[in-house]
């Protein structure tokens, strides 16, 4: 018995164990700073690729929107314009309707499990792949609202936005499949920060006699803004950057219109159309447009994740 | 004594009112989508479900009387998605066993949990950027451009966050006691994590890892200028390194075609790709309800 007591004392981990143990510790961390490696791999291959682009143009390429490969003139306003104005209008028509949404799933209008299965819906919705949705697009939503924009415009067209004929493929039908993507991110982003609000705050404000709604605007809601500001943020990006559904139902033209009835581009979908087809300067012209999107939502999510930061321990 | 009672019609009930039903509203709009979308796939592409479909190769478009089947894009999809699955799950695992087992918050971590976001947030399409000017425009493997092989490249830099995100918070929720446990009896650190804390974590790590698979089967950006589309079968491992087919790039590329036939192969493919992304979906959320009831007794 003393004999066994003293050879543990006296075990020691052979040098081999100690090794391995250490060659994991040092192949674990070389992996998590692969994520690094690619990330700052993808914006120095992305921003060397568009050099030549770059130097060419500078920061003219923003504000021009000709784009000829005969001509080797090229400008990405369109693309840009397009880039920014889908994702805020789709952004705008979705936070009302996604935050409703995440109201009606938190709050307790009807039973648990109608509300549950609302949730899940929303949820399956964000599985299904941008290409399917673009298909669905093309072939069941645009006819749908086809007369819809011919009355629009016969109505509305003293307004810049729907001053042209409507176009079979447009912005505005982009727009609208946008809202179907994003109206996922911004409901279960809501869904979650309405539901981490505590429970006092609102038996405070039943307590001193506020109805339900004017709880939910006054005490419920703000204290939850910081989530969803963020939720919306990370949408923005995700509309910045989303390219199929898009690409397929937003008519791809390079020319340049106010109005959201007439075919538009965005920068991915100008990514998608013509990358595989480019050589010579468009590439780099191509890359440059690369280089701007990464650069806008690297901008919006770090923007985002500082938000979340930033106010996430309030309560 | 009436103003005891539940008055109708009084401003904040009236407004009260008014505001459920707008939230209720909202709320069947949001549900419409995926009931439209699935509904149209069910029935467009359940009609287009014949054996020939998953043995046939796609007829080049024109030919408006037969398109054939999509067994190209069906094998392309599965490979692309593996090759993409080799490289991010060992990746992302060991990432995310470092970011939680050895790390202890330091700047280090903190920088890389930041860059896990970011990366997350990245646009799809230029992870296909980044493929094509790495491997694609400099011919680099084996002097093939476009490839099966650049396309899982491609896919697997969407995945890695995804892995790395759910390797890290299903190892935090193992409780220190386990760890403690197998220090105590002398276990080094690597046989921990690999006998106790990983085993442990292992369902919920799994179902995410399933989940980013899902999709990244359903990813079509990162392919078009990386694996490109083909129309052959797929009959060896060189065939890694040529031109690869897959169900998502089928039906961007055939629901473009003015073709009837290459629209209906666009449905069928579609309803093949969401079926099976909506099963993984549903069964991996009926699975953690099962795996939490179990949990709490």
């Amino acid at each position: 018995m003393e004999e066994k007591l003293t050879l543990f004392k006296n075990r020691k981990r052979f040098g081999i164990e100690k090794n391995i143990d250490l060659i994991f510790k040092n192949t674990t961390l070389a992996l998590s700073s692969l994520v690094a490696i690619v990330l700052f791999g993808i914006i120095l291959v992305v921003f060397f690729q568009s050099f030549e682009s770059f130097s060419r143009y500078g920061l003219n390429f923003l504000v021009t929107s000709e784009w000829n490969p005969v001509k080797d003139e090229y400008g990405a306003f369109t693309a840009i314009y397009g880039t920014l104005v889908t994702s805020l209008l789709s952004l705008l028509i979705t936070i009302p309707l996604g935050v409703g949404t995440a109201i009606f799933i938190t709050e307790d209008f009807v039973p648990k499990f109608v509300r549950e299965i609302v949730g899940s819906f929303v949820e399956l919705l964000a599985a299904i792949p941008s290409v399917v949705l673009g298909l669905w697009a093309i072939f069941v939503m645009e006819p749908f609202f086809r007369e819809f924009f011919v009355f629009l415009h016969k109505f509305f067209g003293w307004i810049p936005l729907f001053s042209s004929e409507p176009a079979g493929r447009n912005s505005l039908l982009a727009i609208i499949i946008l809202v179907v993507m994003l109206l996922p991110i911004v409901t279960s982003i809501a869904r979650d920060s309405l539901n981490q609000v505590p429970k006092k705050l609102r038996n405070a404000s039943y307590g001193i006699g506020a109805s339900r709604w004017k709880t939910i605007f006054s005490v419920i809601l703000p204290a939850a803004l910081s989530g969803i500001m963020a939720g919306v943020l990370l949408a923005l990006g995700r509309a910045m950057g989303e390219t199929m559904a898009v690409t397929m139902i937003i008519g791809n033209s390079n020319v340049f219109s106010w109005s959201l009835l007439s075919p538009g581009y965005t920068i991915s979908s100008m990514l998608a159309n013509q990358f595989g087809e480019a050589d010579g300067s468009q590439v780099s012209s191509l890359f440059y447009a690369a280089f701007v999107l990464m650069i806008l939502s690297l901008v919006v999510n770090i923007f985002a994740q500082w938000l979340v930061k930033k106010f996430s321990l309030k309560y | 004594m009436n103003s005891l009672y539940y008055q109708k019609k009084l401003s904040r009930n009236v407004g009260d009112k008014f505001f459920t039903s707008l939230s209720v509203f909202c709320a069947l709009i949001a549900i419409l989508p995926l009931i439209f979308v699935v509904t149209y796939i069910l029935i467009k592409g359940g009609a287009q479900i014949t054996p020939e479909l998953f043995t046939l190769e796609p007829n080049p478009p024109g030919d408006d009387l037969d398109a054939g089947g999509i067994n190209p894009a069906l094998i392309g999809t599965l490979v692309i998605t593996t090759i993409a699955s080799i490289i991010s799950i060992p990746v992302g695992v060991g990432g995310g066993i470092y970011l939680a087992e050895y790390s202890n918050g330091g700047p280090f971590s903190k920088f890389i949990r930041f860059g896990v976001n970011v990366l997350a947030g990245v646009p799809s399409i230029i992870a296909g950027v980044f493929i094509y000017a790495l491997i694609v425009s400099t011919k680099i493997l084996f002097g093939s451009m476009y490839s099966g092989f650049a396309g899982g490249m491609a896919l697997s830099i969407l995945m890695l966050p995804t892995v790395i995100k759910t390797t890290d918070e299903g190892l935090k929720l193992v409780p220190n006691e386990l760890r403690y446990a197998s220090l105590g009896i002398g276990a080094s650190m690597y046989t921990t994590i690999l006998k106790i804390t990983l085993p442990t974590a292992f369902r919920s790590i799994a179902t995410g890892v399933v989940l980013g698979i899902a999709r990244a089967a359903g990813e079509t950006a990162p392919l078009i200028f990386t694996a490109l589309f083909s129309y052959y079968y797929i009959v060896g491992f060189e065939d890694l390194f040529y031109e690869m087919g897959s169900l998502a790039v089928l039906i961007y590329n055939f629901a473009l075609e003015p073709y009837d036939a290459q629209n209906k192969l666009a449905w069928a493919a579609s309803f093949i790709l969401v079926i099976s992304i909506l099963t993984v979906n549903i069964f991996s959320r009926i699975f953690a309800v099962f795996t939490e009831k179990t949990k709490r007794v």
